[in-house]
């Protein structure tokens, strides 16, 4: 390759990964632009600077609800997928049995199988069964989708972690118990705190399978879908994806932070991307 | 067949995650199936096995329509995604060499922000009175606001587009950074050129990625009901908007069942199709 | 050293589904010795230690440590403790911290454990590391604190995994050393398993040398250098040239042979191996460094043979020949030590070989 042509072609390359970048943040930063922006329309140009669509979040009794409900159902899914997450990808790491790669790959089907189907199958077994629709039916569904991202961050703690160090935790006399207090679970602690933030986080934010499973009792996304229909509710909501954006970032960031401790701890080169 | 205690200690570790997965995804999936078999009576079930749902799924002019929609809109979605991102894998991988974990972050985190509103600043963005809109107005680069970009397939697919975009750039970036550089090397040192050996090196030995980005985006993107309902209009609702229907408003569950499965089926087989084919395209690689 | 054994191996059988690992291994290992299982890569060494160790159980047989049978007995129960190929250093801990791991188990009070740790580290002289973070270790530090990690239990016996095949060829050669006389200083037993015959002959009391899952021959490594029982055996430690013979008597003197190659000669009773029968003998054995060059016409040896040197190989201290005699094709294998007035012959060469009888190594 001539390098004149080559250094061109890189050139032609970055100008379109930055249009690419403009592309993927385009609405994102939207979101703060309107949130802070006077006019109720959603529409440009921009008015005015303005706080007062936050201040209209905190006397919203119907919102706060929501949070609350959504809080309630990521914890219990980040702490119950994690769980069920480790369980699996431990099996996977450390262990060889038959069957094995069909097995995993079944636990991990949610990941390509579109959420309404998920949903759909889960609401007529509830339906057959009697089930009332509840926060603990959107809870199951969620387990069900967040246990392959679950998985697949701590596959790689799990798998980081030297046969041997178990080997020799043993040799010293350590039970097993011991060993995985004293050896296992703190090398691992990272990519199980990582799980969980990452976990919360989709849990967090996840509309289809709430908006099927979900009783009376609105999550914080079949809230937001609920106010999309009114134009005056808007900036608010748009106030309201502002904070989201903002402590998704952090949970994000913090998640990130902790899988390439987990790498260093384990002294694993911190492999790219490890979030999906 | 007796297993060793390697095999056992493995199973039992695995089994609460699996009778999970058994019970709240095989279970439920298979109850579908049978579901879609049976007929919707007011507010009974009759369990009698019959395919007239499928009948009604497959010749009613409206479902047809829907599916063959979606399945087109999904088609599209995935080539244009795919075609996007691969440079940005490609720029990624053979270029960036600092902080490359940085931009991989970069690409993620929109990606992580609420779904809803994302779809939602789409419609703001693409409206009438849009952020587009009103920038080629303002620019003076169009008198009338621009009204193909809103409610309909195209609005669609650029959402669509949008939301799978790390799903896409991911395997394909993972791919190309399996390449061994030297095969590079080797190939321009036997004569090829710049693009010869892209298509004759790289292309073929990133095509696991290619496939794989393929996938995770079509199946999903058959299933979605949230962007055709709020940036597609009437011409660009999809499947899983009629699914939602029947399941709801309509409160004909064996019909929606039947709707689920027949467009699983399809996008199924589909996807078996581009995994063979790809396979045999690919498949000297590994 | 005492002869009573601290290991005593019964029969002991491993397999892996169809594949079998270990056919039946029998053999004590004394007390306070130090003891080498060498053997090539799959040849069931490390299984065995692992077996030792806890690690693995044995399909069939019994292994008793101190005289107690370890049926049933895992790892963390027994008088046995392990130095990992790699070393197994915990990674979020400090290096005192994994010295002491072990101990905390003993619930020894606080001020003895720092003792204890100390003098551990103080013994693979590693002194004042005890605050280091383990990724800032090298190779040669990780493998002491490893050893350090394991002698502070004071167990009955050490089993070494391949311990030094990850540092490179001078720090290896130092570490032989250094464990060599630890060990020795001690007088706890160690088993050492490696694939590196040189490392084993250094370091080692007695070596059993393994193939395929069996045990060859244990012996000193003198004996096994000079008295290898099998060709095999004999290959795989050090260089040994094989040549055809044919063997013409046998009495109470010795056994007279015909080697071609080298000429008629009787090897005395007491090289020997006991039991063997001469008609059985197809071929003998001679280390290259029993056979010598004879540079000066004056220079005289039990026996003589004549050979052209073929080609040579320069190793600075020794010099490798190789050398067709008698007329034979193949060439046989000397060494020599390069002396300050002597230059390298050039291949070409015509040569007078000295050897004699004692040297031979008699193979059935």
């Amino acid at each position: 390759m001539r390098p004149g042509r080559a250094k061109k072609l890189w050139n032609w390359l970055a100008v379109y990964a930055f249009l690419y970048m403009v592309f993927l943040y385009a609405p994102v930063i939207l979101l703060p632009l309107f949130a802070f922006n006077e006019s109720t329309i959603i529409a440009f140009p921009l008015s005015g600077f303005t706080t007062e669509w936050f201040t209209v979040l905190v006397n919203n009794d119907a919102l706060a609800q929501s949070v609350e409900n959504s809080l309630f159902v990521a914890i219990t899914t980040a702490l119950v997928s994690t769980l069920l997450g480790a369980c699996a990808a431990r099996a996977a790491a450390r262990y060889r049995f038959p069957g094995q790669k069909g097995v995993i790959g079944f636990i991990m089907l949610p990941l390509v199988l579109p959420e309404i189907i998920v949903a759909v199958a889960l609401l007529v077994v509830l339906m057959q069964l009697g089930f009332s629709l509840s926060l603990w039916t959107v809870i199951a569904g969620h387990i069900l989708i967040c246990m392959p991202y679950s998985i697949a961050i701590l596959s790689s703690a799990f798998q980081g972690l030297d046969r041997n160090l178990e080997e020799a935790s043993f040799d010293l006399g350590e039970t097993n118990w011991g060993t995985f207090k004293r050896v296992i679970f703190p090398l691992v602690l990272p990519g199980v705190i990582s799980s969980l933030l990452i976990t919360f986080t989709i849990s967090l934010d996840e509309f289809i399978i709430a908006f099927f499973l979900t009783g009376t009792d609105a999550t914080l996304p079949v809230y937001i879908w609920s106010q999309l229909r009114f134009p005056s509710k808007l900036p608010s909501i748009m106030a309201l994806g502002t904070i989201l954006l903002v402590l998704s970032i952090i949970l994000l960031i913090l998640a990130e932070w902790f899988r390439q401790r987990s790498a260093k701890r384990q002294g694993v080169e911190v492999a790219a991307g490890g979030f999906i | 067949m007796i297993l060793n205690r390697e095999a056992r200690q493995g199973l039992t570790l695995i089994s609460p995650t699996l009778v999970y997965a058994l019970l709240l995804l095989a279970a439920p999936l298979l109850t579908v199936v049978t579901f879609s078999f049976w007929t919707q009576d007011y507010l009974d079930i009759d369990t009698t096995i019959t395919l007239n749902n499928y009948r009604e799924a497959w010749t009613q002019p409206i479902y047809r329509t829907l599916i063959f929609r979606s399945l087109w809109v999904s088609l599209v979605v995935t080539l244009v995604t795919v075609i996007l991102a691969f440079p940005i894998a490609y720029y990624l991988s053979f270029h960036v060499t600092r902080r490359k974990a940085l931009w991989l972050f970069l690409i993620t985190i929109p990606f992580w922000t609420s779904y809803l509103l994302r779809v939602f600043l789409w419609k703001v963005i693409l409206g009438y009175n849009g952020v587009l809109n009103s920038a080629l107005t303002g620019l003076g680069i169009i008198d009338e606001p621009l009204t193909f970009l809103l409610y309909n397939v195209n609005a669609v697919v650029i959402t669509l587009a949008h939301a799978w975009a790390p799903f896409a750039i991911l395997p394909i970036f993972v791919a190309l950074e399996k390449i061994d550089r030297s095969l590079l090397e080797a190939a321009e040192d036997l004569g090829d050129g710049a693009v010869r050996r892209f298509f004759r090196v790289t292309l073929p030995l990133a095509m696991p990625g290619v496939i794989a980005s393929t996938l995770i985006v079509l199946i999903p993107t058959v299933g979605d009901f949230v962007t055709p309902r709020l940036v597609g209009g009437t011409d660009g609702l999809m499947i899983s908007n009629m699914i939602q229907i029947q399941f709801g408003k309509a409160n004909n569950a064996p019909l929606g069942a039947a709707l689920a499965v027949s467009s699983m089926v399809i996008v199924s087989s589909i996807s078996l199709v581009i995994f063979l084919v790809g396979k045999k395209f690919g498949g000297r690689v590994q | 050293m005492s002869e009573k054994p601290i290991i005593e191996l019964r029969d002991v059988v491993k397999t892996f589904g169809t594949v079998k690992a270990l056919n039946g291994i029998n053999a004590n290992i004394r007390e306070g010795e130090f003891f080498s299982l060498l053997g090539p890569s799959g040849c069931g060494k490390t299984t065995l230690l692992r077996m030792i160790a806890g690690f693995e159980d044995p399909s069939g047989g019994e292994i008793l440590i101190d005289g107690k049978s370890m049926r049933g007995i895992p790892a963390n129960r027994r008088p046995t403790n392990m130095v990992f190929q790699s070393y197994a250093i915990f990674p979020h801990l400090s290096v005192a911290e994994n010295v002491a791991y072990g101990l905390k188990r003993k619930k020894l009070p606080k001020t003895e454990v720092t003792d204890e740790v100390n003098k551990a580290l103080s013994m693979v002289d590693l002194s004042g590391y005890g605050g280091r973070a383990a990724h800032e270790l090298s190779g040669g530090q990780r493998q002491r604190v490893a050893l350090a990690r394991a002698l502070v239990m004071r167990p009955k016996v050490v089993l070494l995994d391949e311990p030094l095949s990850a540092l490179d060829k001078k720090l290896r050669e130092q570490m032989q050393v250094e464990l060599r006389q630890l060990q020795q200083s001690i007088g706890i037993t160690f088993i050492l398993v490696t694939h590196d015959q040189e490392e084993a002959l250094i370091m080692s009391d007695r070596i059993a040398v393994m193939f395929e899952g069996n045990i060859a021959q244990i012996d000193s490594p003198e004996g096994l250098y000079r008295h290898p029982v099998s060709k095999r055996v004999a290959s795989f430690i050090g260089v040994m040239n094989f040549l055809d013979a044919r063997a013409t008597g046998q009495n109470d003197a010795g056994v007279s042979l015909d080697i071609p190659a080298l000429g008629k000669v009787t090897v005395p009773a007491s090289h020997v191996p006991d039991g063997l029968d001469a008609n059985s003998v197809e071929s003998v054995g001679v280390r290259p460094e029993m056979l010598t060059i004879l540079f000066d016409e004056r220079d005289t040896a039990e026996a003589v043979a004549k050979g052209v040197v073929t080609s040579t190989s320069y190793y600075g201290d020794m010099t490798y020949y190789s050398v067709a005699l008698n007329g034979m094709k193949a060439p046989v294998t000397l060494s020599m030590r390069n002396t300050a007035g002597r230059s390298v012959l050039p291949a070409g060469s015509e040569v007078r070989v000295g050897w004699g009888a004692e040297s031979i190594v008699l193979f059935e």
